[in-house]
């Protein structure tokens, strides 16, 4: 069951955007998410917008086939023409997600790279990125995506270890992920990263230190290391709730943290984002720092959400129905919210404390800065950041992030 | 059908010998009320259909729990069965029913020649109702005992006509036998009230004194003053003075209640009514209190006189802070008509501004909770009930502890705690159990006696301080709920109690702070301890949880530092999302109250604080 979308008022049919969002967009920059909401199967930890039928019957008979969806979201990338008007900006970035991008042909990934392209033009250092299981993709198919266009690939490695892959219902092999960055190295992808998870039932330290290992050992210039959250709704958690595989500790997960911290940047990494890492600047994910800076995204797909100067909206989240609305003309938004100034300013706090840059103690007020300053003095903030006039977190702030962050709004 | 009689005796002009005073003596849900009701039927002041059960009982809570607090008197004509032509006046005074309302009760007593001793004809005597008719007998009255709800299946109506008779010192058959519910025998009864009990006997031409014994507010009339006059004759119109405090008011208005209020000319010897002054507060008017004229006024009062003296003290905060003016209303409007609560302002580091506020007992305090809760719409946490202490330091000097953080540091010479006599009525197969139990809470025995041959009577002295917590739960719980109690205050005795600070990260938790006996220190602060823990959620740091005497540490936790606090992951999609979810911890925080550098979740207060929590059963008490 993908997790639930949050309540909002409704989106325009057009999905036309209040006159506000668009003041003062060319200082800031656009991006494009579009999400594939396939899978060949469901890993059972995974709360996301993804389907394993490869055809789903939306209203009206309209069919959203994987076959046909990359038209299906090219309509949307004209509707995100239409709506955003005459705005000039080219895209900084794009990123396709999923689900499994890479289930799709590469020849349906890079044509919808292409309508982008078309429709708004792509900045010439755009980067461009694609998700990729690492059992659906060959050196061909990792060809003709650099051939489209995509210059950066992540792929869901999540663990070295087989056992726990099992838990995860990961069906690749451990060492092909591995094998998957020299492949994509050969095919000219300046940018490759890896994605882990830590704090799986049954994973130890030990099978953690390898997974790390092999991940460093295979050469990407980005690491994501996520720790397992286990949603209501997945099938993980009802056999944690049966009894059938533990619940990991907190504390666990802490020690994972720290022991990520500790090798990854002996190999050279360097965090810039609570569970994100990169060996240089250029290596960060421009896109994923969009989300974290405020930027305007717009969001193409079932269930996915877009901002743009301070509007928030969601997509209908059934294929389906997403495709349906396409087809009628109408915006697939499911509904939207406004934010306002406070809102705004509270986002800023909880996403940009999360950077290893921090946020300014400017946008702390009176009550805040008190807690910032009780943060620093508990060893929560970093001191050298903060004699400069910002809130950034040590490693044991980094732990504690979201603690800090209910101080800090205040 | 009945019907109010001719020859009516108008008040201020009744001959006393045709009047009776007197109040019903019963146990909460033996049939008072009820009774009492028929009684305004079969006299003819209240109409059939006017009837609402219990009329008496005005508060919705009184009427919920059964139980009356506030008494009335309402004079109801009689002409009895064998003397038609002689019409009486019987005042019929309630009284209210509970343990901590004794003096109350004295004073309404102390009212009546007579009182009816009504018993459930199912259940038998309970402590309370023995506990008045022991007073009764002291006050001399004339006691008819009456067996009520005859008509259940399960009445015993042999069984406790001798239970009665024994208790009474009469014959089995001279117990009457009623059912308040459906009339039976209750007439029969009128007529034994004419018979039995004596006419009130008073000097008429000497100077007025009347004794107050109840004193109500009404908002609409201010306070109404119930008395009986004793001798003389209150007039409308005439100057009176109050002669505990030397007040003065004039007389707005005089009157009988039958049952509603009924302006008269005045009061004459032995008669019963009301009085209205246009004062705004029953303090101005005190039970026990004397009522003289001003003119020509008496010199002495009417023996018996107490002021309300609270025996066990909460402290009362507002759930959320803001709260705090309104509860100082509440309070405020509730004294109009309670004179017995008493309160000042009190700040506790943890829970904020408050009350300290002081009870007559246990039920008093729940009311009053119950109201400002339901009445006043307030969420309050109310620390654990105390009893007042007297300390003596080693120096001679003396402090009266009525909250447990402000018992005094240094050298102590001697603590004196407050004891009662206690008597527990149960079957005689719990004696065992209700023995235990009063020796873990340090009772003494003071004597048992058989009531009939499975019935008993168990007498304690207790310290009040160990009956104020959870000593009535666990003694209906050792019973199955056959037990009943009461308890009045004898005085003090020199105890070894040691305070027992809880320490929240080295800081002291006030609402936490307990006196116990110090044999049972150990074993509060260990489960106080070990509940905190529980209770408390993991913070930014490690925080010791500690009981302490004084600077001794007697137990303690260690609640470790939470080391993660974070989502890992923070897509485009998840920020409406965890904006949301910090709104709504945001809203969580603000139930957080901070202990120092802790936050504490008023969940844990309350949880600990609360009478039903475990923290607070078992022995140790606060």
């Amino acid at each position: 069951m993908p997790s639930a979308l949050p309540d909002g008022e409704p989106v325009p049919a057009d999905g036309a955007l209040p006159a506000s969002a668009l003041a003062g967009a060319a200082d800031r920059p656009l991006g494009f998410y579009l999400h594939v909401p396939y899978c060949a199967t469901r890993c059972g930890y995974c709360d996301f917008n993804t389907y394993t039928a490869t055809e789903l019957r939306g209203t009206g008979g309209v069919l959203a086939s994987r076959d046909n969806y990359a038209e299906t979201l090219i309509d949307e990338i004209r509707l995100a023409r239409k709506v955003l008007g005459d705005d000039p900006r080219p895209v900084r970035t794009v990123f396709v997600g999923g689900g499994t991008p890479t289930l799709l042909a590469a020849g349906d990934l890079v044509r919808m790279l292409g309508a982008i392209r078309e429709e708004f033009g792509l900045a010439a250092d755009a980067e461009v990125t694609t998700e990729a299981n690492p059992e659906s993709v060959d050196p061909a198919y990792l060809a003709a995506l650099r051939e489209g266009g995509f210059n950066r690939i992540s792929f869901g490695m999540q663990s070295a270890r087989q056992h726990v892959l099992k838990v995860l219902d990961r069906t690749h092999t451990p060492g092909r992920p591995e094998a998957c960055v020299a492949e994509a190295r050969a095919a000219g992808f300046e940018h490759v990263n890896l994605d882990l998870i830590y704090g799986t039932p049954g994973e130890s330290d030990a099978d953690w230190r390898a997974s790390l290992d092999a991940a460093v050992g295979a050469g990407p210039d980005h690491v994501s290391a996520y720790a397992l959250i286990v949603e209501e709704g997945t099938q993980l958690a009802r056999r944690i709730r049966r009894g059938e595989v533990p619940m990991t500790d907190d504390d666990v997960h802490a020690d994972r943290y720290l022991i990520a911290e500790e090798m990854l940047s002996a190999a050279g990494f360097h965090w810039y984002e609570v569970s994100n890492w990169a060996t240089s600047d250029a290596g960060r994910c421009l896109h994923n720092e969009l989300y974290w800076r405020g930027a305007d995204w717009w969001g193409a797909g079932p269930g996915a959400h877009s901002h743009v100067g301070g509007v928030r909206w969601w997509n209908v989240k059934h294929p389906g129905a997403y495709a349906a609305a396409l087809a009628g003309g109408r915006s697939p938004g499911a509904g939207r919210e406004i934010l306002s100034d406070e809102d705004r300013r509270v986002e800023r706090v909880l996403l940009e404390l999360r950077l290893a840059e921090g946020v300014p103690l400017s946008l702390l007020r009176p009550e805040g800065l008190k807690a910032a300053r009780r943060a620093l003095d508990e060893g929560l903030l970093a001191g050298g950041p903060y004699g400069e006039g910002r809130a950034a977190l040590t490693l044991r702030g980094r732990l504690l992030a979201d603690a800090v962050v209910r101080d800090l709004v205040d | 059908m009945p019907a109010t009689p001719n020859n009516v005796p108008e008040p201020s002009r009744t001959d006393p010998a045709l009047i009776r005073n007197f109040c019903i003596i019963a146990h909460i849900d033996h049939g008072k009320s009820t009774l009492a009701d028929r009684m305004l039927q079969l006299t003819g002041v209240v109409e059939q259909r006017q009837m609402r059960a219990q009329y008496l009982d005005r508060m919705d809570i009184e009427r919920e729990r059964g139980i009356t607090i506030k008494s009335q008197a309402v004079r109801l004509p009689w002409a009895p069965t064998h003397d038609k032509g002689n019409t009486h006046i019987l005042n019929m005074i309630d009284t209210p029913g509970h343990v901590d309302f004794t003096y109350e009760v004295s004073r309404s007593l102390a009212a009546c020649e007579g009182t009816i001793l009504l018993v459930d004809a199912a259940q038998g005597i309970e402590a309370q109702t023995l506990a008045n008719l022991y007073l009764a007998m002291e006050n001399d009255l004339t006691i008819i005992p009456v067996l009520n709800k005859i008509d259940l299946p399960a009445a015993q109506p042999e069984k406790f006509a001798e239970e009665l008779a024994n208790l009474v010192g009469c014959e089995p058959d001279d117990v009457l036998k009623v059912s308040a519910k459906t009339g039976l025998g209750v007439e029969a009864l009128l007529d034994r009230v004419v018979e039995e009990i004596p006419a009130p006997v008073g000097v008429k031409d000497a100077p007025a004194r009347a004794m107050i014994f109840d004193s109500v507010y009404d908002s609409y009339r201010g306070v109404v003053t119930y008395v009986r006059v004793v001798d003389g004759q209150l007039n409308k119109r005439e100057r009176i003075r109050m002669m505990s405090t030397g007040a003065t008011h004039e007389l707005l208005e005089i009157g009988t209640n039958s049952p509603e209020m009924l302006p008269a000319d005045g009061l004459g010897v032995g008669e019963v009514g009301y009085l209205i002054t246009g004062v705004k507060d029953v303090r101005q008017s005190k039970v026990g209190d004397t009522v003289t004229t001003q003119q020509k006024g008496a010199e002495e009062p009417l023996g018996g006189y107490k002021d309300p003296k609270p025996m066990v003290f909460s402290g009362l905060y507002p759930l959320d802070g803001s709260d705090y003016p309104e509860l100082r209303e509440a309070l405020d409007k509730l004294q109009l008509n309670d004179a017995a609560l008493v309160y000042e302002p009190e700040t506790s580091a943890a829970l904020g501004f408050g009350f300290r506020v002081g009870f007559l007992g246990l039920l008093h305090l729940d009311v009053i909770r119950e109201r400002l809760e339901r009445e006043f719409g307030l969420a309050l946490i109310a620390t654990a009930p105390n009893v007042v202490y007297r300390v003596i330091m080693e120096d001679g000097t003396e402090h009266t502890v009525t909250n447990p953080s402000e018992f005094p540091e240094g050298k102590i010479h001697e603590v004196y705690e407050p004891v009662v006599r206690a008597t527990i009525l149960a079957p005689s197969e719990f004696i065992g159990a209700i023995m235990e139990l009063c020796q873990a809470r340090r009772g003494t025995l003071l004597g048992m006696d058989y009531l009939s041959e499975d019935r008993v009577e168990i007498r304690y002295t207790l310290p009040l301080a160990e009956i104020v917590f959870d000593f009535f739960d666990q003694l209906k719980s050792k019973t199955r709920g056959y037990a009943s109690l009461d308890y009045e205050p004898t005085g003090e005795q020199s105890s070894s109690l040691v305070k027992v600070d809880i320490l929240l990260h080295g800081d002291k938790v006030d609402a936490f702070s307990a006196i116990t006996h110090k044999d049972q220190a150990y074993a509060y602060g260990v489960r106080l301890v070990a509940k905190l823990k529980e209770l408390i959620p993991r913070q930014n740091f490690e925080v010791p949880v500690q009981a302490a005497i004084g600077s001794r540490v007697i137990a303690r936790e260690t609640i470790r530092a939470i080391r993660k606090d974070v989502l890992a992951k923070c897509y485009g999609g998840d920020i409406s999302r965890k904006r949301k979810l910090l709104e709504k911890q945001k809203e969580g925080k603000k139930r957080m109250k901070m202990v120092g550098s802790v936050e504490v979740p008023q969940e844990a207060f309350i949880a600990v604080l609360s009478s039903d929590d475990s923290a607070g059963t078992g022995k140790g008490k606060k």
